[in-house]
């Protein structure tokens, strides 16, 4: 058997069915599958010549239209897409070092980083079928091996005006037919690309076909070999550095017709999708399901309610909807009219059996479920209105990792799945083979979908410069619910708080601010610390571990310092710990808890370590009771503040205690002024 | 928008918003720091797309409108709180 013969196709749609469609300023485009694969062959012909010979191609679109002409382009050329799911400087700067050979496809106006790219965006933002023509020009008239310079000056010669235009009136004028006349009228596209199928008759669209059956497509299309590493994707390893994953066709393949059979998507639906195309789920079940699964999809990115509202309307029945459970509990929330939606598609994080009820019931819609990872892909999925188990896809299996353990471990492997991977998530497998998730593997964290570890997002803080040891960990979520409560009273969703990251940080010599920009480089900003807390060292116990419980210690006490900013008052609970063994009979606040809680207010002010400060007065005028409430007034004038602390009794709000505090800097600059002098 | 009707925007409009973006998204600074013409992404406020959302569901409650993606000034309206505050009196309906 040789190569040819198990090669497989990169399009399965038919030539002329619809596999994408495209807003461009206020017309809808629809774009066949033939125009998208010359679209793709032109590029891929600027990724082969010359100084553009890039074997690897860090392919950063955002568009779904731009990232598939990319994502196919780069097959094509024979090269490899790689996926980052985060776009952050220090992301790019380590696939650099990985791949000092790579090529970033972007559609980004304009580019803040210091690697070798390409702006897609300037090739499609005026029209489509123009910019088409002038690619195609460039690859085919033209080959110009300075075209990687010139495109990244973001001067990309277009074609002449009445050349492209007239083109442009064919297509958008006639719709379908008109394209394809276009195309075998003006051959200067499709030189490389020949139409082999014009005379085969038009199979509506593919409707009812068994699914991506691999007869039907291009005469020529391109075949690509199933061993073929189309796509790394990535993700964070324990040691802070991304992790690539190799993806092949053959089994990108195989994952694909495997997901039709088991979501029993017998025929095409139009897609939209909330997901990026660089993340496994919106990989999958997105550009994937395009490509191989033939079903249209929306090219626009979608963010708020309204814009899915607009897509859905844009693309013809049946519509599938793929998203998260943070856009969807939007999309509910919004109580706006929606569009017909046939199917609702969700993953990447825990959806409530609450969310799922609500939006069957709204949109009259089946909700499927996908659970899966980066490393394996997709491997199970699930109706969670009707069980709470999750069914593997055929041929895929679980395994213990540790046979003598019960520590809920499994290990995924078969099928499409490109190497044994032990799952991040505790398991429990039933009898008859579906299995419920217990939980996530502590390390592991999901915000709003995106996914990442704590030893990921730890090693990242440490690696900053000024910083001697921080941690991050997952607060417990908020119970004081007082404020939100407030300003969401017609809130639908009661668990719609997402509990953000926290991050305990020991920086003598540096401040929030600072950290905080050194970690904005570092990382998606959905793992950005809410708060970030100076401390003068971390909580170690004696094995040299940060308990969970000690963290959290450290931020409830930052919170009481910070909810008493507007308001800044307190109450000493009569039950406070301090009590026991002090004062028996008379317990009163000892005066250092009130400093301290005056120190850790300043700080918190300030966003410095409380070790930072210097108490250099403080007067106790009155002695404050168990259960008394306290409020406390900041004048503060560059490193100085003074404090004054009222007692809350009745009519009265005498002082307990005043003073002033000063911060560290101040004084060593003042020493260092003195020395000087 | 003119640099006249910038002048003629409603402060109170600034803060309401102010206050409706430090409530809803539990932020640790109070509504009076936060600066009108700073960044609400990145070095300045420092907000995210999850944030974003929800400042756009909030809007859509209480202004009566909802934001979208593809409009034009999408990278403008979320520059600074004062021309989110444009946008908003621009286009509410309530």
């Amino acid at each position: 058997m040789n190569a040819l013969m198990n090669s497989l196709p990169l399009v399965f749609a038919d030539p002329d069915q619809i596999l994408l469609y495209r807003q461009q300023g206020g017309d809808k485009h629809a774009i066949t599958a033939r125009q998208f694969m010359a679209d793709a062959e032109a590029l891929a012909g600027n990724l082969t010549t010359g100084p553009c010979a890039h074997q690897f191609i860090v392919n950063l679109c955002q568009d779904r239209y731009r990232f598939m002409v990319g994502f196919a382009a780069t097959i094509v050329a024979g090269k490899t897409n790689l996926l980052p799911s985060t776009f952050t400087g220090e992301t790019l700067r380590q696939i650099f070092i990985d791949t000092p050979d790579a090529l970033c496809l972007h559609d980004h106006d304009d580019w803040p980083f210091p690697y070798p790219h390409f702006s897609l965006a300037h090739l499609s933002l005026a029209h489509l079928s123009l910019d088409h023509i002038s690619l195609a020009n460039r690859c085919h008239r033209e080959p110009s091996p300075d075209f990687l310079a010139e495109s990244v000056k973001g001067h990309l010669e277009k074609p002449s005006r009445a050349d492209a235009s007239s083109a442009l009136a064919a297509r958008v004028q006639g719709g379908r037919s008109a394209a394809t006349e276009t195309y075998q009228t003006d051959r200067l596209a499709c030189a490389s690309y020949a139409l082999g199928s014009e005379h085969r008759p038009t199979q509506q669209s593919g409707r009812g076909l068994p699914p991506a059956s691999r007869s039907v497509g291009f005469s020529r299309c391109p075949k690509i070999k199933p061993e073929h590493v189309v796509a790394q994707v990535f993700t964070s390893g324990s040691t802070g550095l991304p992790m690539p994953h190799n993806k092949t066709w053959g089994k990108l393949v195989r994952n694909v017709e495997a997901a039709l059979q088991q979501l029993a998507l017998w025929s095409p639906v139009s897609l939209v999708g909330t997901v990026p195309p660089q993340h496994m789920f919106g990989f999958e079940s997105l550009v994937l399901l395009c490509l191989i699964g033939r079903c249209p999809l929306w090219s626009g990115k979608p963010f708020y309610p309204a814009d899915i509202v607009a897509a859905l309307d844009a693309m013809p029945e049946p519509r599938m909807l793929v998203t998260t459970p943070f856009h969807l509990q939007a999309l509910l929330d919004a109580q706006i009219a929606l569009p017909k939606i046939d199917r609702l598609l969700l993953a990447t994080a825990p959806l409530s059996p609450e969310l799922a009820e609500r939006a069957e019931r709204v949109t009259g819609a089946p909700l499927f479920e996908i659970y899966g990872s980066t490393e394996t892909g997709q491997i199970a999925t699930r109706r969670p209105t009707q069980s709470t188990a999750w069914t593997l896809f055929a041929g895929i299996t679980l395994t213990k990792a540790h046979p003598e353990e019960n520590d809920e471990l499994f290990i995924a492997n078969g099928e499409h799945i490109e190497a044994p991977v032990m799952l991040s998530d505790r398991i429990h497998l039933r009898a008859d083979g579906r299995f419920d998730l217990l939980g996530r593997v502590a390390d592991q964290v999901n915000m709003a979908g995106k996914r990442s570890s704590l030893n990921y997002l730890t090693a990242q803080i440490k690696s900053i410069d000024g910083v001697t040891d921080g941690v991050f960990f997952l607060p417990e979520p908020k119970k004081n619910q007082a404020r939100k409560n407030r300003a969401g009273k017609d809130r639908a969703g009661k668990d719609q708080v997402i509990t953000r990251l926290c991050a305990v940080v020991v920086a003598p010599a540096s401040n929030a601010a600072d950290i905080l920009a050194a970690l904005r480089d570092r990382l998606d900003p959905v793992f950005l610390p809410r708060p970030l807390i100076l401390v003068e060292s971390l909580p170690y116990n004696a094995t040299g571990k940060l308990p969970q419980i000690a963290l959290q210690a450290i931020l409830d006490q930052h919170l009481a310092a910070l909810a008493s900013k507007d308001q800044p008052s307190w109450r000493i609970p009569a039950d406070h710990p301090v009590f026991a063994g002090h004062f028996p009979g008379h317990p009163l606040v000892p005066g250092a808890l009130l400093l301290d809680w005056i120190v850790e207010r300043v700080a918190a002010y300030w966003q410095v370590s409380s070790a930072a400060l210097r108490i250099e007065q403080a007067k106790f005028a009155h002695p404050v009771l168990p259960d008394a409430r306290v409020t406390l007034d900041l004048q503060a004038e560059a490193d100085r503040c003074r404090f004054t602390l009222h007692l809350h009794a009745g009519e009265t709000n005498p002082v307990a205690v005043s003073g002033v505090l000063s911060r560290q800097k101040n004084d060593e600059a003042s020493d260092a002024k003195a020395k000087h002098a | 928008m003119t640099e006249e009707s910038q002048k003629i925007m409603d402060q109170a409009l600034i803060d309401e918003l102010a206050n409706l973006i430090v409530d809803g998204l539990n932020l640790e600074v109070s509504a009076a720091e936060i600066d009108a013409d700073a960044p609400l992404f990145g070095q300045g406020l420092g907000l995210d797309s999850i944030d974003i959302l929800e400042i756009a569901m909030m809007v859509s409650k209480r202004y009566g409108f909802a934001l979208r993606s593809d409009d034009e000034n999408n990278t403008r309206i979320f520059s600074s709180l004062r021309h989110l505050a444009q946008h908003i009196a621009e286009h509410r309906s309530c």
